[in-house]
């Protein structure tokens, strides 16, 4: 009480008592930090400034430039300077300018790295400029501001706002900061909003103006304004805004988020607001909310900067060996100084140790460009480069929603190539999160809505009809990249054209999502729903029933209290919600005009008419949606929802209106809501509450003891049966149950939550009880089941980034079997593999469960080494190469939450591990948000592997942070996912071109490129290295310094990018075709450790041949020191250019033309520079000397005969590799250039090999990377499937042998194969026939024997079909203690 | 008033910004959707050669090379083979040098000249134009400091920098508080031996053999990165107030006491010896014998004799001196190595070409046959 008053005063009388005032202020801020006091602006002087004590708080005047015209240079370089090699590079510029140890021209030494920093720098400057832009285009924005001198709104610049003024906003005017709503021309007081900037959601929200200016008749006058208010200090939660309001009479009222409007919102369907800015500028939610973008260091890259602390090692090496040379040379020659050895600038004479320390530094300077000064510059530019070609990917481009992927993170292109596990999202992410009405039970009944189920069917029809059609006529499927466009073209305008004469076809729904892009309603599958005969007729009964009574004035207590359950049950669905409607008249409308622009008007308008029902619904998420739908088709609709009403449409009764009491809206520790809302016809205060079956079953309390207590008892066991029905055939489940309040009730429950509605601390958590305490004793209406459908290709993409290698996790929040039938449905459980099931009730039963399952798994799977006792193997536990030696059985793991917080403790996290990663599929199930970002840590951390986390909700956010690559899905539920994802697909299926193509891609080029670069610059150090042996070590080069500075900023640049950004070493289709690929980026084959070395070796190897030759053909000549340098530059030249052709797979014209660039350039810039100037560059002086060099006949022999020798070792190398022993990316290489007929013939075999569920193919073979080379010698396609699918695919490779066999010459294929089985050889027809052949041959055949050598002990695997058919057996483990 | 304006004016903004928005929205929604373009470069589709390198592919690459490389190969060392070249050292290393007294006795300040003499015989007449060179072994002309140690700009006649030297110069900047010109080690350690060649003939008597010391350095040398202050008028004042080299005994201007063309730093011996050498081991052009006519050989064969001024020190740093007699051909001096390189590489290339052939033959088969497009 006390401190109301004091704020009081504060507020009403600071104009008289400023000094005290600002005291009060001072005591308060120590002590009130935690909060911020806003005083209307319009109490005081604007001329006296000081005495606001609004003036603290930062104004609207943003500012999002890093830097200032005077600041640019010095902080830009702080900031250039935190790069380790930068400074590296200043550092041995700037040595260049101590005379004793100088080794260029100073000012020349520090031209690469002061290009490096420019480059950078002015791509900063840019940057920051078109910032500096959009803020002052935003600064200057106009909006209405009470000016308290004129007594009027005037207009001013939204930089011009400060907290405290009062605001006037018009319809879809964006809100210039966060404002407090204190008036609306709305007449319930409420504002709608639009909140896409913020969240990307597109629906309305509905703000309400704080409750004590609701009342006010008269419009609003600021002069009469004198609250304080008092709230939270600038934070970045957008879901949260707690404060109060004090008025002059002391009253207070409380604040909520749902009272403020926040910058960047646009306001909808309000024609004026009137509101208190009480964060401006960089204090809004959305300034506060605005990250840069994230970094992350790609494995590529780990694995690189340990090469550059190679290379540093090696130039330390180098440099010392050159020193201790040195030492030698000059204490040869002892006292008498050679005329050659000069002293030093000083005159002084230096000893042979001093000199050597010197020369040591000296070496450094020469040897520099070892670390690769534009190897970090050129990543960033590929990647750049990489990042534009994944944008402009059309197969990554959705034309439903009209977007396509977007790369949020920059530099971890790579990290695609590398993945190893999958963390998914189920629900919107596998599926559509589309959400269908399916069934529902009402008081124990279940109607089972078979036309609904039917005509759903039907819609899955016409889309795999149109699909088929379409494949048709468009001739490829849409996989083909050359095709795809015009396929596409097709698909359009056969779309357009059906949606005249078929309702309810695809391209509607297609048309339809355009319209509403990120709505929750899209389709009029989900909106029409069949409603079930017997239930509408129900509804019917009940409600004339109540009508009847209505109007004969009698109790509604004595309707039969199934048919009771039967309407409550729909007005729960009705009003038990947060959707919002809006009628289509209204401003809304206009931002949806845009999307109409887009197709024939004609056609869209009477489509809207069509589809678009009177109102239009805006849902924050689709289950509400789904529901509201349902209720509709039985006539019971939503018509309003004001924040203190809702009005439902009956039938017979009519609109009625509920009043709205409270909302406790959803949250996931609860995992229900509830309404609490006043009858109108009853006139009881009814509790209606919707959330997950779990929750709600255990909230149930039948009355014990009388004969409605017996029914209640029968409906919850029904009920309870219906919905394990139901998740069984992966419907998401919801509870539906209400309960009626008495007054006294009531009235004590809402005392103690008003008290916490108005608390400022921990607000939640009283909030939270209080839901606690009124949503108990319920009573259970019914349940509902809703379909999510799969989205488009998700058991294909599984399928294929399985084959590739991948681990594939599902974590959900899902119910077990909701989860585990979705899991079946996108083929990522196998009906025929083992079930694990973990649910444990504590830690004890959970260790335990482990622990039997390992013992099982290694009873079942690991014959091989049966003579390991099980003991030692868990006590092995913590050895990572257990991990290593477990192999990936066909097995399945679900494992519901519970159980998975026991499993990921500390003590059990190991065991948990262990039997996860034996297991082929994992599905986590119940799991919240932090248990996913803890398994993806976990699986992370402990295996070092690389993990990617997709999904699509707020939910999945801790996880996508958490793993290496997040992945988000732009899809229904709003953009947090988004947000914090490195990359966002507009659907799931996209993942598999993502991953397989472009990941691949990524990887290879980028290794290659960086490998080549330590090559590169190793060689043409090494060059100088040699030649110290013939100048006393004396850090002399022949190579003229510009060169030897440009050499790699621009003559050897461009190529290496271009391949860097260009290279494709398989086809994207066959990448696509054969997942199996993707284990060259797994197992990062591109780039391994030794790798680097053998490529050192070749460096020093090339650069002997480079060094020696000139050295041998000039030796003893008169060729003086850069007349014979520059013929070893151009050869270097020449060699590293070749080196980079022979490493390069696949040539365009830009590869051509940035080499012949790059020797253009080389010859241009040298014959400029040589002809520039008789007396410059010193010391080398070069005039004229490549002129002469040109008419050297010899000068051309060398140019000939240096590379080839250099280069021959390699190109020798690389062709008996791909001979010999080519790796499995060489041969899918191959299979590319394979006629496409032939092409198409293999690589559909192997898709139908692999797709077709007749193949029981035992996964834990096809992974065994140590199965033996089979010999070398042979037919490389045919190796690969037996790399790849082991035994299984014999057949299938015996018929790529006859397919290439007819294809191309005769008999040699046959001579290693074994006998029989070749019968079909001489087919030459299409893969067609083969294919379907093939499935016959295949299940009989399924028997699999690994070569002896393999293992003393048995595998042998061998099963019959109907074995396999019978096989689909649950090894289930319940234990409860 | 003021009001209705800011009203109006206000209305009409928002009407223009509302349409013009609406407009680039509906442009945008009409023509300007995200879909990427269908372009081969952006889909990453442009037609590509993709070669794959394997035994097969590669093989005809080696033969091609083998049998081109071979032939030059024999081309270049029958050239270089047929290049004449004799090569006798001076430097009286040995007591029964005819130099080892000068060798013994000299230091870089002595003024007495030593001279010498040695004798030599031509076993094969030496044709067409014959080049003197002298040649030095040892001597790190590339040393870093030593390559550095001159001025360019007071070798092209720059009139400043002759009076003030560039600091790379030093310590060879200055003597006795005047600037050297020319300054720098390089050019104080000037190669300053002189060499006369006389050919005794049959009866006994000795004949001086012309050396010709023009056209031995590069003519870019001599008329463009070599100049003398104030042109060429009286050298000797155009060096007032500078101060010779330390090892030398006479100025630059005194360089050529009988073609005055020929002095100060546009002198030919000097120049070839600022031309630093690549290698320790370096031979250096000192004169050309012109060929006389087409009958007589230029050297004929028989007894000669070298006279040498004897003044350069090598021995302190273990260095030779050698004078080499030697023709030239179109490909500059006399190397085999490039030959013998050319046959060496060609004949790998071709032994590789026949092993991977035999790989070819062995594993290869399936796969060229895959790669013949039908």
């Amino acid at each position: 009480m006390e401190k109301k008053k004091r704020e009081e005063d504060t507020g009403g009388t600071s104009n008289k008592s400023a000094p005290k005032v600002k005291q009060r202020q001072r005591k308060k801020k120590s002590k009130e930090s935690k909060t911020r006091t806003v005083h209307a602006n319009t109490l005081y002087d604007s001329a006296k400034g000081e005495e606001n004590p609004n003036r603290h708080y930062a104004n609207n005047k943003i500012k999002t430039t890093k830097y200032t015209l005077l600041s640019f240079l010095p902080k830009n370089l702080f900031e250039q300077f935190h790069r380790f090699a930068n400074v590296y590079f200043v550092f041995i510029a700037l040595l260049n300018f101590v005379p004793v140890v100088n080794a260029f021209q100073p000012e020349l030494a520090l031209a690469p790295v002061v290009f490096i920093l420019s480059v950078t720098a002015i791509k900063d400057l840019w940057e920051d400029y078109r910032r500096h832009r959009s803020d002052k285009e935003i600064n200057h924005m106009d909006c209405l501001v009470y000016s308290r001198t004129e007594r009027r709104y005037v207009e001013i610049y939204w930089k011009e706002v400060r907290v405290g003024d009062f605001i006037r906003l018009r319809c879809n005017e964006i809100l210039p900061a966060d404002v407090l709503l204190l008036s609306s021309s709305d007449p319930d007081r409420l504002c709608h909003i639009e909140t896409a900037t913020l969240d990307g959601e597109t629906n309305l929200k509905q703000r309400q103006v704080v409750r004590s200016f609701y009342d006010l008749d008269c419009d609003f006058d600021p002069l009469k304004y004198n609250s304080v208010i008092e709230c939270e200090k600038p934070n970045n939660d957008l879901s949260r805004f707690r404060g109060y309001i004090i008025h002059r009479n002391g009253r207070r009222d409380a604040l909520y988020k749902d009272n403020l409007l926040l910058r960047g919102c646009t306001i909808r369907n309000t024609e004026e607001a009137v509101g208190i800015v009480i964060y401006a500028g960089h204090e809004t939610k959305a300034m506060l909310n605005n990250n840069g973008p994230r970094y992350k260091r790609s494995k590529l890259e780990r694995q690189m900067n340990v090469d550059v602390f190679w290379c540093v090692i090696i130039l330390l090496v180098m440099c010392l060996f050159a020193a201790v040379g040195h030492g030698l040379w000059m204490f040869q020659y002892g006292d008498k100084r050679p005329v050659f050895d000069v002293l030093s600038p000083e005159g002084a004479d230096l000893s042979p140790i001093m000199s050597a320390i010197y020369l040591f530094l000296t070496m450094i300077i020469v040897f520099q460009v070892l670390i690769p000064i534009s190897l970090f510059v050129s990543i960033e530019i590929v990647k750049i480069c990489q990042v534009y070609f994944i944008h402009n990917d059309l197969e990554l481009y959705d034309e439903e929603t009209d977007s396509h992927l977007q790369c949020r993170a920059l530099n971890i292109t790579e990290d695609l190539g590398q993945m190893q596990y999958i963390f998914s999202d189920k629900t919107g992410t596998l599926t559509e999160n589309k959400m269908v009405f399916r069934r529902c039970t009402v008081a124990g009944v279940e109607y089972s809505h078979d036309a609904n189920a039917r005509r759903l069917a039907m819609y899955q029809e016409v889309d795999s009809e149109e699909e088929e059609c379409m494949s048709h006529g468009g001739t490829l499927p849409r996989r083909d990249s050359v095709t795809s466009h015009q396929s596409a073209r097709v698909v359009l305008r056969s779309q357009s054209t059906k949606s005249h004469r078929r309702t309810g076809s695809r391209a509607e729904a297609k048309r339809a999502s355009i319209l509403s892009k990120h709505t929750a309603f899209s389709s009029p599958m989900e909106k029409n729903i069949t409603p079930d005969p017997q239930l509408l007729d129900k509804v019917n009964e009940c409600s004339s029933q109540m009508d009847f009574m209505r109007f004969h004035s009698q109790s509604m207590s004595t309707l039969p209290s199934d048919l009771c359950d039967i309407i409550d049950f729909f007005i729960a669905l009705t009003i038990c919600n947060t959707v919002v409607v809006s009628s289509p008249n209204q401003p809304r409308q206009k931002v949806r005009m845009r999307f109409e622009l887009k197709s024939p008007v004609k056609t869209i308008e009477d489509f809207i008419k069509r589809f678009t029902p009177s109102r239009l619904t805006s849902a924050e998420s689709p289950d509400e949606a789904a529901l509201v739908y349902a209720a509709r088709a039985y006539k019971c609709s939503l018509v309003g929802r004001l924040p203190d009403q809702v009005t439902v449409e009956l039938p017979h009764l009519g609109k009625l209106s509920f009043e709205l009491l409270h909302t406790l809206g959803f949250d996931s520790t609860r995992k229900r809501m509830s309404v609490v809302v006043r009858h109108p016809l009853t006139d009881q205060i009814t509790v209606y509450t919707k959330g997950a079956d779990s929750v709600i079953m255990d909230l149930i309390r039948p009355s014990s003891h009388d004969a409605s207590g017996k029914r209640q008892k029968k409906i919850l066991y029904r009920t309870q049966n219906y919905l394990n029905q139901y998740a069984a055939d992966g419907l998401r489940t919801l509870c539906i149950a209400k309960k009626v309040l008495s007054k006294e009730e009531y009235a004590c429950w809402l005392q103690r939550h008003l008290q916490a509605e108005t608390a400022i601390q921990g607000r939640e958590e009283l909030l939270f009880e209080s839901a606690l305490r009124l949503e108990t004793n319920l009573h259970l209406l019914g349940a509902t089941g809703i379909e999510d459908r799969l989205q488009d290709g998700v058991p294909e993409t599984i399928a294929s980034l399985r084959r590739a290698g991948l681990q594939i996790w599902v974590l959900t929040g899902d119910k077990q079997e909701t989860a585990v039938n979705i899991a079946y449905a996108c083929k990522l459980l196998d009906p025929e593999e083992e079930l694990l099931t973990l649910n444990a009730d504590s830690q004890e039963a959970c260790a335990l469960l482990l622990d039997e399952s390992l013992h099982y798994i290694q009873a079942k799977f690991l014959c091989s080494s049966s003579d390991q006792a099980p003991k030692a193997y868990l006590s092995n536990m913590a050895d990572s190469d257990l991990y290593s030696s477990l192999l990936v059985h066909r097995l399945g793991l679900v494992i519901d939450g519970r159980t998975l917080a026991y499993a990921l403790d500390r003590t059990l996290e190991d065991k948990f591990l262990a039997v996860a990663r034996s297991c082929r599929s994992v599905l986590c199930c119940r799991s919240t948000p932090l248990q996913k970002s803890m398994v993806v840590k976990l699986v992370r951390n402990k295996l070092k592997v690389m993990t990617l986390a997709i999904g699509d909700g707020a939910n999945d956010v801790s996880m996508i942070q958490v793993a290496d690559v997040g992945v988000g899905i732009s899809g229904q539920e709003g953009m947090q996912a988004v947000m914090a994802s490195d990359f966002a697909l507009p659907r799931f299926s996209y993942l598999q071109k993502l991953l397989l193509v472009h990941g691949h891609w990524c990887y290879s080029r980028l290794a290659n490129m960086i490998l080549y670069f330590f090559y590169k610059n190793a060689m043409f150090v090494a060059l100088i290295f040699w030649y110290q042996f013939y100048c006393g070590f004396s850090g002399s080069a022949m190579i003229d310094q510009w060169y030897l500075i440009f050499f790699n900023l621009m003559f050897s640049a461009f190529p290496q990018l271009i391949t860097g950004t260009l290279d494709k070493n398989v086809s994207a289709e066959t990448l696509q075709r054969l997942p199996q690929l993707y284990k060259n980026g797994q197992n990062s084959e591109e780039y391994k450790p030794y790798m680097f070395w053998m490529n050192m070796i070749d460096a020093f190897y090339q650069s002997l041949v480079c060094f020696f030759i000139p050295y041998f053909a000039y030796s003893d000549s008169e060729v003086d020191l850069f007349t014979w340098g520059t013929p070893i530059t151009t050869i270097a030249l020449f060699t590293i250019l070749l080196h980079l052709g022979i490493e390069t797979k696949t040539w365009t014209w830009m590869n051509w033309s940035s080499i012949c660039f790059s020797i253009a350039l080389f010859f241009t810039v040298a014959l400029c520079y040589n002809a520039s100037c008789p007396t410059c560059y010193s010391p080398s002086n070069p005039y004229w000397t490549i002129q002469r060099l040109l008419q050297d006949p010899q000068f051309y022999f060398l140019c000939v005969i240096t590379p080839c020798s250099a280069l021959l070792p390699r190109y020798f190398y690389r062709a008996c590799q791909g001979t010999l022993f080519p790796s499995v990316v060489q041969v899918g290489r191959q299979l590319d250039k394979l006629p496409s007929e032939t092409r198409q013939n293999i690589l559909s075999l192997s898709g139908v090999a692999a797709g077709s569920q007749l193949s029981p193919q035992p996964q834990f073979l096809s992974t065994n990377k140590s199965l033996p080379k089979d010999g070398v010698g042979k037919n490389t396609v045919a190796q690969l499937y037996q790399k790849e699918d082991a035994g299984r695919d014999k057949e299938t490779c015996k018929d790529v042998y006859s397919l290439v066999n007819t294809e191309g010459d005769t008999l040699p294929y046959t001579k290693d194969l074994p006998g029989g089985q070749l019968n079909i050889s001489t087919q030459s027809s299409g893969g067609l026939v083969r294919s379907a052949e093939e499935s016959h041959v295949l299940p009989n055949i399924d028997c699999v024997e690994l070569p002896p050598e393999h293992g003393p002990s048995c595998v042998r695997y061998k099963r019959s079909p109907e074995e396999a058919l019978q096989n689909r057996t649950e090894h289930k483990i319940h234990v409860a203690l | 008033m003021i009001t209705a304006m800011m009203a109006s004016s206000y209305n009409a903004k928002e009407e223009d910004g509302h349409h013009s928005g609406a407009a680039g929205h509906g442009g945008a929604g009409a023509d300007k959707s995200r879909k990427p373009d269908n372009t081969a470069f952006k889909q990453q589709r442009l037609p590509a050669w993709q070669p794959i390198l394997t035994a097969g592919t590669v093989l005809p690459a080696f033969f091609v090379i083998g049998l081109i490389f071979i032939p030059i190969g024999i081309g270049l060392y029958v050239t270089s083979n047929n290049i004449k070249e004799f090569e006798i050292d001076y430097t009286g290393v040995d007591s029964k040098s005819e130099c080892y007294a000068c060798a013994r006795n000299f230091s870089w300040n002595s003024t007495t000249p030593c001279t010498c003499s040695m004798n030599f015989t031509l076993e094969q007449p030496f044709e067409s134009n014959v080049f003197m060179y002298y040649g030095l072994s040892n001597f790190y002309q590339n040393h870093r400091r030593y390559v550095k140690s001159r001025d360019d700009s007071q070798l092209n006649g720059d009139p400043t920098a002759l009076k003030d030297p560039s600091k790379e110069c030093e310590p060879y900047r200055t003597s006795e508080g005047l600037p050297i010109a020319p300054c720098g080690a390089i050019a104080n350690s000037l190669f300053n031996d002189t060499l006369e060649l006389h050919y005794v003939d049959s009866n006994g008597t000795k004949v001086e053999i012309p050396l010709v010391k023009k056209g031995i350095a590069w003519w870019t040398d001599k008329h463009v990165k070599f100049r003398n202050p104030n042109g060429n008028t009286n050298l000797t004042v155009a060096f007032q107030g500078t101060s010779k080299p330390v090892n030398w005994g006479k100025p630059v201007y005194e360089l050529d006491p009988l073609d005055p063309e020929n002095n100060g730093f546009i002198n030919e011996d000097f120049i070839v010896w600022m031309r630093t050498a690549a290698l320790p081991t370096f031979r250096k052009l000192y004169r050309i014998i012109q060929k006389k006519s087409s009958t007589t050989p230029t050297l004929p064969s028989g007894r000669y004799i070298l006279s040498i001024t004897y003044n350069y020190p090598v021995l302190s740093f273990d260095g030779r001196k050698r004078m080499i007699l030697s023709t030239i051909s179109w490909m500059g001096g006399k190397n085999p190595f490039l030959g013998i390189a050319y046959i060496t590489v060609g004949s790998i290339c071709f032994f590789l070409g026949v092993v991977l052939l035999i790989i070819h033959h062995k594993y290869d088969n399936r796969n060229t046959s895959a790669d013949i497009p039908n």
